[in-house]
């Protein structure tokens, strides 16, 4: 028995120490431990509720849009208000924009290393002019002795399986996608003033009036970007698949899977009906629930918090609070700045995952067809067909992550037209203007969808000012540490079970953390 | 020129730098020449404190260079913690080795958590213990965004980690390129000037470079004229927002922001704050947070061009003043130009030759 820590997990947003304990080249147990505290609940009070939405946007950097509409929608339900069509399709516009921004960050940028050695595809033979020019860019650099960005990375581990030619196609897409996910941002910029940390959607609508010019803007850029998840996104991870195809059979967590729903249906506003239908499976059954945000229940027994400031209580509860109280790295007792969210007493996973198996058994939800139809026949080029329930596993993280990309491509195409259909019909309405009459008192949440899963924010308002104010992003689901049983958290859970070839270099640890998005 | 990068963009690269830095274009072969002839590309270590990922998510949108470029063969980056290859004990070791060998640039992304230390903590170790050895060795610290300049979002009341900027954290000299993200536009340069003078801009009290925030938001606003002119938005949405009116009603913190968002425009200029209707919400100022609280409501006064020593509400010169809106314009417009856009003060010290110096607006691609 070893344990193992890597701190600092690297390739992620925020910060994270993991310790996993290793028998038999195997996991047998291990804890996550979120290893920051800001105390955004603490600060929020007490401000003007039209700033709340500016602050609450900062909790993440990495998906500040999702932050940024979860609080929106939180106040607007607080303030009874809603936005007009127009508005809802730009938020879903900018909202589309940021999640393949992230989800082609995720695949290349944070993911690739774990799978792609940079250094191996010195050795391959380029097929085409473009590649050889990266491979020599590449070889300038290696021979310059300033291996930089790429020092002390797992190059020649036994658990690298691509061939040098991959290694160097999949090199040459880090560097493209680098250029893609920029731009992906740039088109959210167009409505959104700039990313991250867009500034036109406070509560009411957008302060963006966009002109067609602005429309089409988008639209050229956002090619380039959806060109880009299909034609080579896509088919990179079919094409690596097969050689990863064992990750099929570890990484599966607890079976309890949560979504929000992300990506508004202007007509309906019905959460169920969003292009990623709200809904939750428990115990890896392939059904989906209905679910409310008023079921969501927070305990810190083995968190850094005041016992005040779990206890089960929702967030949105009268009596919620979060007050820190540092003891020690413990992971007997508490170990973790992340507090236990959970459903029903279950831990739940959030993310990709999550959203696609709710979409694909959700029959009622308007892109149904397109996710059977996605999953259905990626299963099928897997020699899986007929059986989504493979797709609970690390490379199940990956593959959906690519589909769900296409899926949101597609609804970013509809929700295009339907705007510029609008203004061809005259609606020229942007805001709610009852959006900037802060009531007295009020109550509401936001749940949404960040790229790495669930998000919501509570508030409440007394006299005019934020009284109280809670957010559970994605990390309090997947990285929450055990529960008040004993029992697991997702990403704890999920890497029980992992190979490990190379204790000092424990790179499939980094892999099935890195399938969770955090 | 380094043989792997293509030669327009890396004259594009020194062309737009040029303009940041307040340059002509006369000086673009010794920028060309200090990149190019350095032995070796500058090492650089990126920490992460107390941050959300948003500064360096935001240098990532660099074009102009690309952010590959950069890290290719622009500088060494030997430690990053969203980028790197490495994790764990390796990525312990490149930063032991980088900072061992000293005369990097420390860049802080991030506050520092003073008051409950083990707020932040990274391989055991508190971001105040981190700080001082990361900066001890460095041969210059830039602190990108307002949490490592200022404390930002966190250290707002009743900041509840007692969390601080670098320099308020431990004392350290610090280059502060601030925002809530900062611009790549902005941070880049930095750098450059760096590498190019081998020693770090002349800062503002707030430790800003004067080259890039010495001038406000308001001074080079699109919608100035309409300030000017006393044409406000009321309502968002409005007819009055179609015609891109002053944001100055709905909160626009413009006029007390000093930043070259204006010029430098977000997101390979594409748009920024003002042009997308929010207005302004004075990111790049200390304190914003508590400073600015209350975003959506009009600063109570604005100093007024033309008018010296006379500060007035923008209500009196838009109901009370529009037949004087004329002269106001002219003399403001002449106002900037005596100022020159990117004057050094004497006393400032040394920097390039003044025959050298010109305004080079306009000419960054």
């Amino acid at each position: 028995m070893a344990r193992i820590v890597v701190d600092p997990v690297t390739r992620i947003e925020g910060h994270l120490r993991v310790e996993v304990e290793v028998d038999g080249g195997k996991v047998k147990d291990a804890w996550t431990t979120c290893t920051l505290f800001r105390g955004f609940e603490i600060f929020i009070k007490d401000r003007p509720p039209l700033d709340a939405w500016h602050i609450a946007h900062r909790i993440c950097g990495v998906c500040p849009t999702s932050h940024g509409h979860a609080a929106t929608m939180g106040l607007e339900n607080s303030f009874n208000v809603t936005p007009p069509g127009n508005a809802v399709l730009i938020r879903n516009l900018m909202e589309a924009a940021q999640q393949l921004h992230s989800h082609v960050l995720w695949f290349y940028t944070l993911n690739a290393f774990d799978y792609v050695d940079v250094l191996s595809a010195l050795s391959a033979q380029p097929s085409t002019p473009a590649l050889k020019t990266v491979q020599d860019r590449l070889k300038a650099f290696a021979d310059s002795g300033q291996l930089g960005f790429l020092d002390g990375g797992y190059w020649g581990h036994p658990a690298m399986k691509l061939p040098p030619e991959m290694n160097l196609e999949l090199t040459a897409h880090y560097l493209q996608a680098l250029a893609i996910q920029a731009k992906a941002a740039q088109a959210l910029a167009v409505f959104g003033g700039k990313f991250p940390y867009h500034m036109s959607t406070p509560p009411g609508g957008v302060t963006v009036v966009p002109s067609l010019q602005d429309i089409e803007n988008f639209e050229f850029i956002m090619k380039e970007v959806t060109d880009f998840v299909r034609n080579v996104f896509v088919p990179d991870v079919l094409a690596v698949a097969p050689y990863y195809i064992d990750h099929a059979t570890f990484g599966k967590g607890v079976g309890n899977f949560l979504s929000w729903g992300v990506l508004e249906d202007v007509d309906s506003r019905d959460p169920y009906k969003r292009a990623l239908p709200r809904g939750a499976i428990f115990g890896g059954q392939l059904k989906v629930e209905q679910v409310d945000p008023s079921e969501v229940q927070e305990y810190v027994s083995h968190s850094w918090y005041t016992h005040d400031s779990g206890a089960g209580k929702n967030p949105g509860s009268n009596n919620a609070t979060t007050a820190p109280q540092y003891t020690k790295v413990d992971t007997n007792d508490k170990y973790t700045w992340a507090k236990t969210a959970q459903i029903k007493n279950k831990p739940m996973e959030v993310g990709t995952l999550a959203r696609m198996l709710i979409a694909y058994l959700s029959p009622n939800a308007p892109y149904y067809a397109t996710v059977k139809s996605l999953v259905d026949s990626t299963l099928q080029a897997l020699g899986s067909a007929g059986k989504p329930e493979i797709l609970i596993s690390a490379l199940g993280r990956i593959a959906t992550k690519a589909l769900e990309s296409v899926l949101i491509a597609d609804k970013a195409e509809a929700d295009l037209a339907r705007l510029k259909q609008n203004i061809k019909d005259g609606d020229n309405n942007w805001f709610n203007p009852k959006g900037h009459d802060v009531p007295d008192a009020g109550a509401g949440v936001g749940a949404w969808e960040a790229p790495r899963g669930a998000l919501a924010h509570w508030n409440r308002i007394e006299g005019g000012k934020i009284a109280s104010y809670q957010a559970v992003p994605a990390s309090n689901w997947n990285f929450s540490p055990r529960n008040d049983q004993g029992q697991r958290g997702p990403v704890e859970e999920a890497l029980v079970g992992t190979p490990v070839a190379d204790a000092a270099k424990p790179l499939e640890v980094l892999r099935v953390i890195h399938t969770f998005d955090p | 020129m380094r043989m792997d990068m293509n030669r327009r963009d890396f004259i594009r690269l020194c062309g737009g730098t040029a303009a940041m830095l307040g340059l002509s274009y006369s000086w673009v072969p010794e920028i060309a020449q200090a990149l190019e002839q350095a032995a070796k590309r500058p090492p650089v270590i990126w920490m992460s404190f107390m941050e959300c990922t948003g500064c360096l998510e935001s240098f990532a949108k660099s074009v102009n260079p690309s952010t590959a470029d950069i890290v290719l063969d622009i500088i060494s980056l030997n430690y990053q913690e969203n980028i790197m290859a490495a994790a764990g004990t390796q990525a312990e070791a490149d930063l032991k080795k980088t900072i061992g060998q000293g005369g990097y640039i420390a860049v802080i992304e991030g506050a520092i958590a003073v008051g409950i230390p083990e707020a932040m903590m990274v391989a055991g170790k508190t971001s105040l213990e981190l700080v001082k050895e990361l900066t001890q060795n460095a041969a210059a610290t830039l602190c990108v965004g307002t949490c490592a300049a200022y404390g930002g979002v966190q250290a707002m009341r009743p900041n509840p980690t007692g969390a601080k900027g670098v320099k308020d954290a431990i004392g350290a000299k610090t280059v502060n390129v601030p925002g809530c993200p900062p611009n790549p536009a902005h941070m880049l340069p930095t750098i450059v000037h760096y590498l190019l003078f081998n020693k770090i801009p002349d800062l503002d009290s707030d430790g800003r470079p004067l080259f890039l925030y010495e001038q406000k938001i308001h001074d080079n606003c699109e919608r100035r004229a309409h300030f000017d002119a006393g044409r406000y938005v009321t309502q968002f949405g409005s007819k009055e927002e179609t015609l891109q009116y002053c944001l100055y009603k709905m909160g626009c913190k413009g006029p007390e922001t000093h930043s070259p968002c204006p010029k430098t425009l977000w997101n390979n200029k594409q748009s920024w704050c003002v042009k997308c209707g929010n207005g302004c919400i004075g990111c790049m100022e200390p304190n914003f947070w508590d400073r600015f609280e209350d975003f959506y409501q009009q600063l109570p006064n604005v100093p007024i061009p033309g008018f010296v020593g006379v500060e007035t509400s923008a209500d009196w010169i838009g109901s009370t003043l529009v037949t004087a809106t004329m002269a106001g314009v002219g003399i403001h417009a002449v106002t900037t130009a005596a100022k020159g856009r990117f004057k050094k003060h004497p006393e400032e010290g040394e920097g390039p030759p003044p025959a050298k110096t010109e305004a080079s607006q306009g000419s960054e691609d």
